[in-house]
């Protein structure tokens, strides 16, 4: 591969060796000068890091332990964020960190996929949101969130309150054991609602939003396991919106499914857009593209690139997200 | 097995290919080695884990089979056989059981001619004899329930059809043939004469009539015949009005008055006499029925009727004695001195000292009506009676003896019965076992008081240890974070399981009976002092022993379940903003609820076949009241109990006729264990239920 001399991030600097470049930004292939201006190709760079990133590309970087700054696209700043992340350091067992200094926001009614190879802090990322992580012993972290500019991790945080504002899909369906009513109303059910016409109201409209009703409408009150796989799902889908989250987070949804399932699934996430903000990780590439308006990629704990899902797949500002979301590594 | 056919194939085929190379024969010889052991084939892997279970089941179903078949063949009628010897000996009765033997020369010595030459022949035969036990019953006659009967040393052997087996209150079984039954009519004022005749129109066919004169004795009376009464007194009364009256029956018109005969105002009764053992067997069946409804009144009249009584006056004597504690305490804080608390108190005092002797005269009452209605039933009773001829004891002759009909628990002919009949006997004993109390020493009668005692110490057992094994063990697994202390606790759980029970009897009698119940006492039932009231074993103590001797199975068994709990459904929970407690409760509780009642059901079987603890901490031999009666406040848990277990102890190795006591111990294991059954399966339906319920989320 031929050597770019123009490869910047911030500070101009030049990459020598071969292992380096796919470290370095491309080119804009759209972009008709060769000479990238340093803020003006749509990179923000925070600051802390920028000087491991001026020597050489972020894996090089992450190699040595540094954490270098996260390609952020300026296309991200132009929506409203409903879900801040502010230098999220996290550590389980006090010493492992699978989070190194993430910055993010996550646009409001937008679905944002977050991508990157396996342990690479997705999932982490994910949990920490509604804290669910919190229940895991030794877990430190350092940073905060903010779910519409109100502290996720600030003292004197009700974290149960915090969770009902978010709704959550896991890997693989949970559905509890009971029918499938109970399910969808669990939320509210916890709340202390007793009145009939609301929990039906909010069944039916949970059931319809994850495309469930007509299959289940005649059986609301069989037990929930007794669906299939992708019934399941989306029965966790409609539990989920039940309580009407300000965030989605969906934790690869579509994993434990076969590809009609998953079309299935990914159709619904389709129809949830914009109706929620959806902050979904998955392992499949062609599963983001299709279905996010935005994209991060995240390797080995940092974020190492983040803007809109056309822009990340078609023009991505670094190599190394070039190389992932080829197939190159990962 | 394919496997290993497939790889001798390949062996087979691999060994010319790869016979060049040295290094690659021995490659291929241990291959060959590994491929054909016995182990690779798995085969007897199969067999081992098979013959293990084979023998465990074996071993199980042995043990309840022989439980089973003993329990339930007790109660079969057998039949009466009666055998003589040439010396002249008569035996009859049921043949329990036989074994052989080889009898010593010097036994054989010992016997008479005939009989040892007949030993010597069967031993020649065989090489051994057959001896048979024999329950002969009759014990006040013979001092014996059970007698050996060589077969060498039988000349006749038959069923004769008139034998009856009556089954007493007490004394035990009673083998004899039915000669005669009597009733007695009661003068009632009128002579004899006038009340025969009478009696004479309505007389069945092969009844008589005759005189009951009154005799010292068993029965208390004598019978002679109506002819040997002597005619109207000297001087002319009201009675020789009556005879002359009567002068119509051929009887009472005899001339002369005799010089010798009865006085007639000697006889006190007429009887109506049932000649020959069918009359007496029919007059007997027809009568039994209610006799016995008249005892089991005269029964509750001494039990539950008194009782009340009682109950009631120890509630009057504990009020004035209360009242007399008041009074010490309010003179002590008086210091000698007087103050209104005192005048109050004494003032209550007398009045309670004069509602006691009001109760107390009421009492007296009440008990002299009781006295005199249970003499009434006696009385009446006692006119029914069975004249019983036995078969002769040993070389003892036949013996007549009279049987009051109230002291017949059951009759039947043995050698007549169809097997409608035996069936009818079976059930009917079946039914006292399992309603009745027991009697004679329980090795006799029922155990519903044990049956009871049992089951009400279990379900209270289980009241106690649920909760607590759950919660704690929900602590262990839900709020505990893990460490040494939380292992240790573990650990300390675990060994607790393996605590000799006798341990926890200790503990229980220790601290539930001596510290716990006598502070209750102090504080609550001090008018009862010195008699303990908690202080002493109960059917709660016992619960409660148990149910820490059972709390290991529980929290080991309700840790498993909840472990069971997939996370992933916690989350879900968690993710929805259910708090701790309510993912606890509504998602891992439900989840876990079957395994859970597992535990139950382990803990339940465990517990109900306990039998060491109890003795220390309230099991009784007999109980004189259920922990559960009509007197407030209904249920005792106080009160000692008897237990199924402890039953089978003391009935088979306390009783003094252990022989005659055995069966019943069978009898009464089958019934612990189907009680035990009966309970697991009561549990288990319970968790189905529970599961679907849950389940379909109607909580």
């Amino acid at each position: 591969m031929p050597e770019r001399p123009d490869a910047v991030i911030n500070d101009t600097v030049t990459h020598a060796t071969e292992d380096a470049a796919m470290n370095q930004p491309i080119p804009q292939s759209t972009d008709a000068s060769p000479d990238l201006p340093a803020a003006g190709a749509g990179i923000a760079v925070s600051a802390r890091s920028s000087k491991a990133v001026a020597e050489d590309g972020p894996l090089q970087a992450i190699a040595r332990g540094e954490t270098p700054a996260s390609a952020i696209h300026d296309s991200v700043g132009e929506h409203e964020a409903v879900l801040e992340i502010d230098h999220f350091d996290f550590w389980y067992n006090q010493t492992a960190q699978a989070l190194y200094d993430i910055s993010m926001n996550v646009p409001y009614g937008k679905v944002t996929s977050l991508i990157g190879p396996s342990g690479c802090g997705k999932s982490t990322l994910l949990r920490s949101v509604n804290r669910l992580n919190d229940l895991i012993d030794g877990v430190r972290i350092e940073g905060d969130m903010r779910l519409k500019n109100e502290s996720i991790y600030g003292q004197g945080v009700d974290v149960i309150e915090l969770r009902k504002r978010m709704g959550m899909v896991f890997q693989k369906s949970n559905p509890f054991p009971m029918s499938i009513y109970e399910n969808v109303v669990y939320a509210l059910r916890i709340d202390g609602e007793r009145r009939k016409s609301v929990l039906d109201e909010v069944c039916e409209r949970s059931l319809r939003g994850a495309a469930l009703w007509d299959e289940v409408k005649d059986r609301l009150h069989d037990l929930a396991l007794g669906l299939s796989g992708v019934q399941q799902q989306r029965l966790c889908i409609a539990r989920a919106i039940a309580a009407e989250p300000e965030v989605l987070l969906m934790d690869e949804p579509c994993s434990a499914l076969d590809p009609i399932a998953t079309g299935k699934i990914e159709d619904l996430i389709d129809e949830l857009r914009g109706t929620y903000t959806i902050l979904i990780v998955t392992h499949n590439m062609q599963q983001a593209s299709r279905t996010s308006d935005f994209t991060a990629f995240m390797y080995l704990g940092r974020l190492i690139e983040y803007g809109a899902t056309q822009d990340l797949f078609t023009k991505p500002q670094l190599r190394a997200t070039e190389h992932y979301i080829t197939g190159r590594f990962g | 097995m394919n496997d290993r056919t497939e790889g001798q194939e390949d062996n087979r085929k691999a060994a010319p290919a790869g016979d060049p190379g040295a290094g690659g024969g021995s490659w291929s010889n241990r291959r060959r080695r590994a491929r054909n052991s016995l182990f690779a084939a798995g085969e007897p892997a199969v067999w081992l884990t098979g013959g293990a279970l084979a023998i465990c089941t074996a071993m199980v179903v042995g043990l309840l089979l022989l439980v089973l078949w003993q329990g339930l063949v007790t109660f079969w009628p057998q039949a009466v056989e009666r055998v003589t010897t040439p010396d002249g000996e008569t035996y009859m009765g049921e043949i329990t059981r036989h074994n052989a033997y080889a009898p010593e020369e010097s036994v054989l010595s010992s016997l008479s001619e005939q009989v040892a030459q007949q030993a010597r022949q069967d031993l020649a035969d065989d090489g051994q004899t057959i001896r048979r036990l024999f329950r002969t019953g009759n014990f006040r006659l013979t001092q014996n329930h059970f007698t050996w009967v060589d077969d060498f040393s039988v000349e006749k052997r038959d069923k004769p059809e008139w034998a009856l087996v009556l089954e007493r209150l007490e004394w035990g079984r009673f083998y004899g043939f039915p000669e005669q039954f009597v009733q007695l009519h009661p003068l009632d004022g009128q002579t004899p004469q006038a009340l025969s005749g009478s009696l004479r129109t309505g007389l069945a066919a092969g009844h008589s009539l005759q005189l009951a004169v009154s005799a010292p004795g068993e029965p208390g009376f004598a019978l002679h015949p109506l002819a040997d009464l002597r005619a109207a007194a000297p001087t002319p009364d009201p009675a020789a009005a009556d005879a002359a009256a009567g002068g119509a029956t051929p009887e009472a018109a005899e001339p002369a008055p005799a010089p010798t005969g009865i006085d007639p105002s000697e006889v006190i009764a007429i009887a109506e006499v049932a000649e020959g053992p069918e009359a007496a067997w029919a007059a007997f069946s027809e009568h039994h029925g209610t006799v016995r409804e008249r005892w089991q009144r005269r029964r509750s009249l001494e039990k539950h009727d008194t009782g009340k009584i009682n109950h009631k006056q120890e509630q009057a004597r504990l009020a004035m004695r209360s009242a007399a504690m008041d009074l010490e305490t309010a003179t002590e804080n008086a210091n000698g001195g007087t103050s209104p608390e005192i005048d109050r108190a004494r003032t209550r005092l007398e009045e309670a000292e004069a509602e006691f002797e009001e109760v107390r005269t009421w009492a007296n009452e009440a008990f002299a009506d009781i006295r005199a209605e249970i003499d009434r039933i006696n009385e009446e009773n006692g006119r029914y009676q069975l004249v019983m001829k036995t078969a002769g004891e040993g070389t003892a002759p036949a013996q007549t003896t009279y049987a009051r009909l109230d002291g017949i628990v059951r009759a039947y002919p043995a050698n007549q019965l169809g097997t409608g009949g035996k069936v009818g006997i079976y059930l009917s004993r079946w039914l006292e076992f399992l309603v009745d109390e027991p009697r004679e020493a329980n090795s006799e009668g029922g155990v519903f008081p044990a049956i009871f005692g049992t089951v009400t110490m279990t379900l209270i057992m289980s009241i106690a240890v649920v909760p607590f094994g759950v919660l704690a063990a929900l602590y262990l697994r839900e709020y505990a974070k893990g460490g040494v202390v939380v292992s240790t606790v573990r650990i300390a759980v675990n060994n607790l399981a393996g605590v000799p029970s006798i341990v926890f009897g200790v503990f229980g009698l220790g601290f539930f009976c001596y510290v716990t119940g006598a502070s209750i006492d102090q504080l609550l039932f001090a008018a009862h002092l010195p008699n303990p009231t908690f202080g002493k074993g109960g059917i709660l103590w016992a619960s409660l022993t148990l149910a820490l001797l059972t709390l290991p199975v529980v929290i080991v068994a309700t840790e498993e379940a909840v472990a069971a709990v997939p996370n992933s459904m916690r989350e879900g929970s968690y993710a929805c903003g259910a708090s701790k407690w309510q993912t606890i409760q509504r998602i891992v509780l439900p989840r876990a609820l079957p395994g859970i009642i597992t535990g139950m059901v382990l803990a339940i079987a465990r517990g109900a076949g306990e039998v060491a603890p109890l003795m220390l901490v309230g099991a009784v031999k007999l109980a004189p009241e259920l922990p559960l009666d009509g007197t407030f406040p209904y249920l005792h848990p106080e009160r000692s109990f008897m237990h199924l277990g402890f039953h089978i102890y003391d009935v088979g190795f306390q009783s003094q006729n252990s022989e005659a006591a055995r069966p019943m111990v069978f009898t009464t294991t089958l019934l612990l264990i189907a009680i035990i059954a009966f309970l697991n399966l009561a549990t288990v339906a319970l968790r189905t239920r529970l599961r679907k319920r849950f389940a379909a989320g109607q909580f």
